[in-house]
C-alpha cells in the first residue's frame, strides 16, 4: 500500500512498558508481536521507557538503519510525550508529523482490570494508529511572534508579586483589578502568621511601587470583559467602570468626603467587612492605591434622586483646586494587546449564614474571622480596639475552626490557612483583651516553616484547645452565668464530655472558596475548573501554573487555598513562565489547520459565517473561500459544515480518521 | 391531587386534636384525603430496636397498601413518619431487607415495587403543594398579634427530609407568618422534647421540657406551635410537674400548627379539638389584634 504522497510507508512501532504503568496490565510482548503482523510495518519493539534517551534512540536508530518512514509509540498521553517523540522524529530525520502517538496508559492499562481484555484494547489501539500514520502527511509548524506585554488580572498580592517581577525584567504589564484599590485580601489583614509581622507594613511598600512603576499600567476598578487571540496574541478588552472621580485630578485629600451631606459614615464599609461605616463618597482604607476618592452610585443621593448640593464637588474645586469630580464619567471600554495572562483573581470566603446552628447573622456577637481582621486593625474602624457590637470588651471567645471546610453538606477541603489564622487571632485576642480564649478545632493543620513552632508557642500562652466539632452556637441557656451570653455546644472529644462554653465573642474561622463568577472568567480565558471550582492547573506537581491554554497562567488562592507564603511563591513562579515564553519572542504552532481545496470551493459562503475566529475571507475574483492561516485555530466547525467537502482539517483529515476507526474495529 | 391520611395510633389516641384540625385544615383548602384502607402500626421507635425485621416489615405493609393505589402518604405524627421513610429507604438501599419484607409482604397477599409512593409530611404538602400564597390568600380570621414559638422536635427533620433543613427549619415559620402570627426565632427548634424519657427517666426527660418551656416563656410566647403528637404531650402534660421540680410557673398552651391554621382558615372551633389540651388554649385567640 502506497500512501499519498507516492512513498511506501514503512512503520516502526514502539511498546512502552512505562515500568510497570503499562506493563503490569498490559501484555507489551503479545502486543509487539501483534502488530509486527500490521500491513507495512517493517519493526516494532517493546523497551521499559520509550520516553527516555535509549528509548528515543531505537527510534532516530531504525529510521536511519532500516529507513523508516512512519514511527508509531504506544505508550502514554500525547499531553506528556507527543512532543518527545515529534522530536525524536526529527532528529531522525524524519519530518515530526510523520509520527502518532496511541495512548496505551490513560485509555488501556490505568482504566481496564481484566489484563486480557487491556491487552486485546491495546492491539486495537495499535493498530487503529498504523492505520492512520500511512495517510499521515509532512507538515510545516507555523511560527508566530509573541506580543511581549502581559496582562495580570487580579492586583492581590499574588498579581502585585507577579507584576513587580515583571515589570523589573523591563516587561510592560497590564495590572487589573475590580476593586478601586489593589491589595486584595491581604490589605484586610492586621498582622501575618507565624511571624506576626505587620500586614501593611509588608504589603503597602509593594502596592505604591506598582502605582509608581513605569512599567505597570495599573488599571483599578476595572474588569476583563473579552479576550480574543491566542498565545502570544491575546486581545482583550477591558471594561473601566466610572469611579465619579477624575483619577489624574485626584490627590486623595478626604476634602471631598469631609464635605459630603452625610455629616457621619452611614453606609456598611466593603472593605471593612461591614463592620464600619462609610459615606456615599469614600477612599477604602488610607493606604489605597490608587489613593483616589470613589462614588458609590446606590447610595449617593446625587445618583438617586439628582438633588444633591453637591457639596463634594464643590469642596474639590473650591478648597482643593483640583475639580477631581465628575458626575457624568461613563464606563470605558479599552483594548490591550499582551502575549500573556497571568490569572491572579483569589478567593471568597465561606457565607457562614449557610450553617444556621452557628448562628451568624442572627446573634450580633458572632463574627466572621475577617470581620475580626478588621476589628484588630490599627485602620480598621475601632481603632484596633477588640470590641463587641455594644462597645463592651469581650472576657471570653470563642473560634470555632473550619467552618464551611472539611464538612461534607458545605466544602470538602481544607481551608489550609484557618488553623494558623485561628491561632494569630487567639494571641491577638488574647494580648489585646486578656480574654479567655477557646479554639475549637477538628484536628490542628500547621504544615509550613515556623508554624508548628507557633502553635506550641500558643498552647504556652493561656489559650484553650478543645478537640472538638462545635454542634452549635447558641442563645438558650441553663445556668445564671449563661445569662446574656452567647453558649458553645462541643463535644470535647479528648475527655469524652459534651460542653457547654458560655463566651461574649463568637469567632467563625470561615473556609475559602472560588469566587462565584470564577465560572465566568474560566470561559473569557478558555481555561478549566477543578470540580470545586478552582482554576485548574497543567499538572498538579509539574506544572502548577500553567494552564491548559498556552499562555495563560494561574497564581495564588484562584487555585486553590493558599497562604500569603504560598501565593507570593507561584506568583514567581508564573512570572517566571511568563519570562520564558515573551522572551522566546516566537512561538510555534500545531499545524492543525483547516485548508481549502479551491477546485472543490463553490464560494457558498457557509464556513465564512460560521468560523468563530474570522479567519476565513470571501475571494470574489476566483469566487473561493480562502483561509487566513494565522487565525485558523484548528476547531474544525467549517470542516463539518462544508456542503461541498472542499475543507479538510491537517491531522484530522477523513481518511486519517476513517483508517483509525477501521483499524479498531480490524481487531475482534 | 388526592393523598392518603395515615393516622397511626397517636392521631386516634392521645393526638386526637391533631386529627381533627389536621382534617379540618385539609378540608378547608380542598385538598382531597382519605384514610389510608386497613393500615397498621408503624412499629413506632420501640419496636424497631426490638426486631427490625418485623417492624420494617410490618411498616412496609402499609407502603404496599399505598402504592397498590398510586398515592402518596401523609403522615402527620412525626414517628410514624420518620418510620415509614425509613423503611422505604432500606428496601431501597439494602437487597437482603428488601427480600426477607418482600416474602413477608407476599404472605399477605401485597407486594411493593419500588418508591413511587412519596411518604408526605402535612407541613411539606402545606408549603410545596398548596402553597404559602394559597394558603395567606385563604386566611379569614387572621392571627395578628400572637406570639408563636414553632418548636418542630427532632424526627421530621432527621435524617434529611429534603423539604426543610435539618437543623434550623423554617417551614412553620413560614406557614405561621402568613397566618399573621408573631414568629419567634430560637434556637431549640429541633431540639429534644424528652420523648419517651419523661416516662423512662423522669429526671432526664423533664430537664428536656424544663428547658423548652423556660425558653419559650422567656422569649414571650402566647403558645408553642407542634408537629408532633408526643412532642405536644411532653410539653402540655408535664407543665404542672415541672414547675414543681424547677420551682418556676409555667402556663403555655401548646398547640398543633393545624389547630391554628384551621382557625385562622375559618374552620368551626368545634373541628378543632381545642378542647382537648390539659393547658387551655382558647386565651391563645385572645391575644388577636
Amino acid at each position: 500500500m502506497a500512501s499519498k504522497n507516492g512513498d511506501i510507508p514503512r512503520i516502526g512501532v514502539y511498546v512502552c512498558h512505562c515500568g510497570t504503568n503499562i506493563g503490569g496490565q498490559v501484555n507489551v510482548p503479545e502486543v509487539v508481536a501483534f502488530a509486527r503482523t500490521l500491513p507495512n510495518v517493517v519493526v516494532a519493539r517493546e523497551y521499559k521507557y520509550m520516553c527516555s534517551d535509549p528509548g528515543q534512540m531505537l527510534i532516530k536508530e531504525d529510521i536511519q538503519k532500516l529507513n523508516i518512514n512512519r514511527v508509531v509509540v504506544a505508550s502514554c498521553s500525547p499531553h506528556l510525550h507527543e512532543h518527545t517523540f515529534r522530536k525524536a522524529t526529527l532528529e531522525g530525520g524524519r519530518n515530526p508529523f510523520l509520527f502518532h502517538m496511541a495512548n496505551i496508559r490513560e485509555h488501556v492499562s490505568w482504566v481496564t482490570q481484566d489484563p486480557e481484555k487491556a491487552t486485546e484494547k491495546a492491539k486495537a489501539i495499535v493498530e487503529a494508529a498504523v492505520y492512520r500514520i500511512q495517510f499521515h502527511e509532512p507538515l510545516e509548524s507555523k511560527h508566530v511572534p509573541v506580543h511581549p506585554d502581559v496582562l495580570i488580572v487580579g492586583g492581590g498580592i499574588a498579581g502585585i508579586t507577579a507584576a513587580l517581577t515583571l515589570a523589573d525584567a523591563g516587561k510592560t504589564v497590564y495590572l487589573i483589578e475590580r476593586e478601586s484599590s489593589i491589595g486584595g485580601h491581604m490589605a484586610k489583614f492586621d498582622k501575618t502568621f507565624p511571624t506576626l509581622d505587620c500586614a501593611s507594613c509588608i504589603l503597602t511598600p509593594k502596592m505604591t511601587t506598582v502605582k509608581d512603576h513605569p512599567n505597570i499600567h495599573l488599571m483599578t476598578y476595572a474588569e476583563v470583559l473579552e479576550v480574543d487571540g491566542y498565545v502570544g496574541n491575546f486581545r482583550v478588552k477591558v471594561k473601566k467602570k466610572p469611579r465619579y472621580v477624575i483619577e489624574d485630578r485626584c490627590i486623595g485629600c478626604y476634602v471631598c468626603i469631609e464635605h459630603c451631606v452625610y455629616k457621619t459614615p452611614k453606609h456598611p464599609s466593603e472593605f471593612d467587612e461591614g463592620i464600619g461605616l462609610r459615606k456615599p463618597i469614600y477612599i477604602p482604607f488610607p493606604q489605597a492605591v490608587p489613593l483616589v476618592a470613589v462614588i458609590d452610585p446606590e447610595t449617593c443621593i446625587e445618583f438617586k434622586s439628582g438633588r444633591c448640593p453637591k457639596k463634594c464637588q464643590k469642596a474639590c474645586r473650591e478648597i482643593v483646586g483640583r475639580d477631581a469630580i465628575d458626575f457624568t464619567q461613563k464606563e470605558e471600554i479599552l483594548e490591550i494587546q499582551v502575549g500573556a495572562v497571568i490569572i491572579a483573581t483569589g478567593f471568597q470566603i465561606f457565607d457562614p449564614s449557610r450553617i444556621p446552628e452557628y448562628g451568624y447573622g442572627r446573634y450580633p456577637n458572632v463574627y466572621t474571622s475577617l470581620e475580626v481582621e478588621r476589628l484588630v486593625n490599627a485602620s480598621g474602624p475601632t481603632g484596633g480596639a477588640i470590641v463587641l457590637r455594644d462597645g463592651r470588651k469581650p472576657q471570653s471567645v470563642a473560634i470555632i475552626h473550619c467552618v464551611g471546610s472539611r464538612d461534607r453538606n458545605y466544602n470538602p477541603w481544607c481551608s489550609r490557612v484557618c488553623c494558623m489564622y485561628s491561632l494569630k487571632l487567639a494571641h491577638l485576642v488574647r494580648e489585646r483583651t486578656g480574654a479567655e480564649v477557646y479554639n475549637c478545632y477538628i484536628d490542628m493543620r500547621t504544615p509550613g516553616k515556623g508554624y508548628e513552632e507557633f502553635y506550641e508557642k500558643l498552647l504556652h500562652e493561656g489559650v484553650h484547645f478543645i478537640r472538638g466539632k462545635v454542634a452549635e452556637v447558641t442563645d438558650w441557656t441553663i445556668n445564671p452565668e449563661e445569662a446574656g451570653k452567647l453558649v458553645i455546644r462541643v463535644e470535647d472529644s479528648l475527655i469524652g464530655v459534651v460542653r457547654r462554653i458560655p463566651v461574649d465573642m463568637v469567632i467563625l474561622s470561615v473556609g475559602l472558596e472560588p469566587r462565584s463568577d470564577a465560572e465566568e472568567l474560566r470561559r473569557l480565558f478558555h481555561i478549566s475548573c477543578s470540580a470545586e471550582g478552582w482554576f485548574l492547573e497543567r499538572h498538579p506537581k509539574l506544572a502548577p501554573v500553567s494552564t491548559y491554554t498556552d499562555g495563560v497562567y494561574i497564581a495564588g488562592a484562584c487555585q486553590g487555598p493558599k497562604d500569603i507564603p504560598d501565593a507570593v511563591a507561584q506568583a514567581g513562579a508564573a512570572a517566571g513562565e511568563v519570562l520564558s515564553l515573551v522572551d522566546r519572542g516566537v512561538i510555534e504552532l500545531e499545524p492543525n489547520i483547516a485548508v481549502i481545496d479551491a477546485r472543490r470551493c463553490s464560494g457558498c459562503h457557509v464556513c465564512i459565517a460560521l468560523c468563530p475566529f474570522s479567519a476565513i475571507a470571501f475571494h470574489a475574483e476566483e469566487n473561493v473561500a480562502r483561509i487566513n492561516e494565522a487565525l485558523c485555530k484548528g476547531c474544525g466547525v467549517c470542516v463539518g459544515a462544508c456542503p461541498s467537502r472542499a475543507i479538510s482539517q491537517q491531522l484530522f483529515k477523513d481518511e486519517q480518521i476513517l483508517a483509525e476507526i477501521e483499524g479498531l474495529l480490524m481487531v475482534d | 391531587m388526592a393523598y392518603f391520611y395515615y393516622p397511626g395510633c397517636s392521631l386516634k389516641g392521645t393526638g386526637a386534636s391533631y386529627e381533627k384540625s389536621l382534617l379540618a385544615v385539609f378540608a378547608a383548602l380542598d385538598i382531597p384525603m382519605q384514610e389510608l384502607p386497613d393500615w397498621n402500626c408503624c412499629g413506632a421507635t420501640s419496636y424497631m430496636s426490638i426486631d427490625e425485621k418485623v417492624a420494617l416489615a410490618m411498616a412496609a405493609r402499609n407502603l404496599a397498601i399505598a402504592e397498590e393505589n398510586g398515592r402518596d402518604i401523609i403522615a402527620p405524627c412525626s414517628a410514624c413518619y420518620m418510620v415509614l421513610r425509613k423503611t422505604q429507604k432500606y428496601i431501597k438501599e439494602y437487597a437482603h431487607i428488601r427480600e426477607s419484607i418482600l416474602t413477608a409482604l407476599k404472605q399477605a397477599g401485597l407486594t411493593y415495587r419500588g418508591d413511587s409512593v412519596r411518604i408526605r409530611h402535612p407541613l411539606d404538602v402545606l408549603i410545596t403543594d398548596v402553597g404559602v400564597d394559597e394558603i395567606r390568600k385563604r386566611v379569614r380570621r387572621p392571627l395578628n398579634g400572637v406570639r408563636v414559638f414553632p418548636y418542630y422536635g427532632c424526627l421530621i427533620v432527621r435524617p434529611k427530609n429534603g423539604f426543610d433543613h435539618a437543623t434550623y427549619p423554617t417551614s412553620m415559620d413560614v406557614l405561621l407568618e402568613a397566618l399573621g402570627c408573631e414568629v419567634i426565632d430560637h434556637p431549640l427548634k429541633t431540639k429534644c422534647c424528652g420523648g419517651s424519657l419523661t416516662g423512662t427517666l423522669e429526671e432526664v426527660g423533664m430537664r428536656l421540657v424544663y428547658i423548652l418551656l423556660k425558653e419559650a416563656k422567656k422569649r414571650g410566647s402566647h403558645a408553642i406551635a407542634t408537629v408532633c403528637p408526643l412532642c405536644q404531650f411532653n410539653l402540655d402534660a408535664y407543665q404542672e410537674k415541672v414547675q414543681k421540680m424547677y420551682s418556676e410557673s409555667f402556663a403555655i398552651p401548646v398547640m398543633y400548627v393545624t389547630q391554628l391554621l384551621g382557625y385562622a382558615l375559618g374552620a368551626q372551633h368545634t373541628h378543632l379539638g381545642l378542647e382537648q389540651h390539659i393547658i387551655p388554649v382558647q386565651e391563645v385567640f385572645e391575644m388577636v389584634r
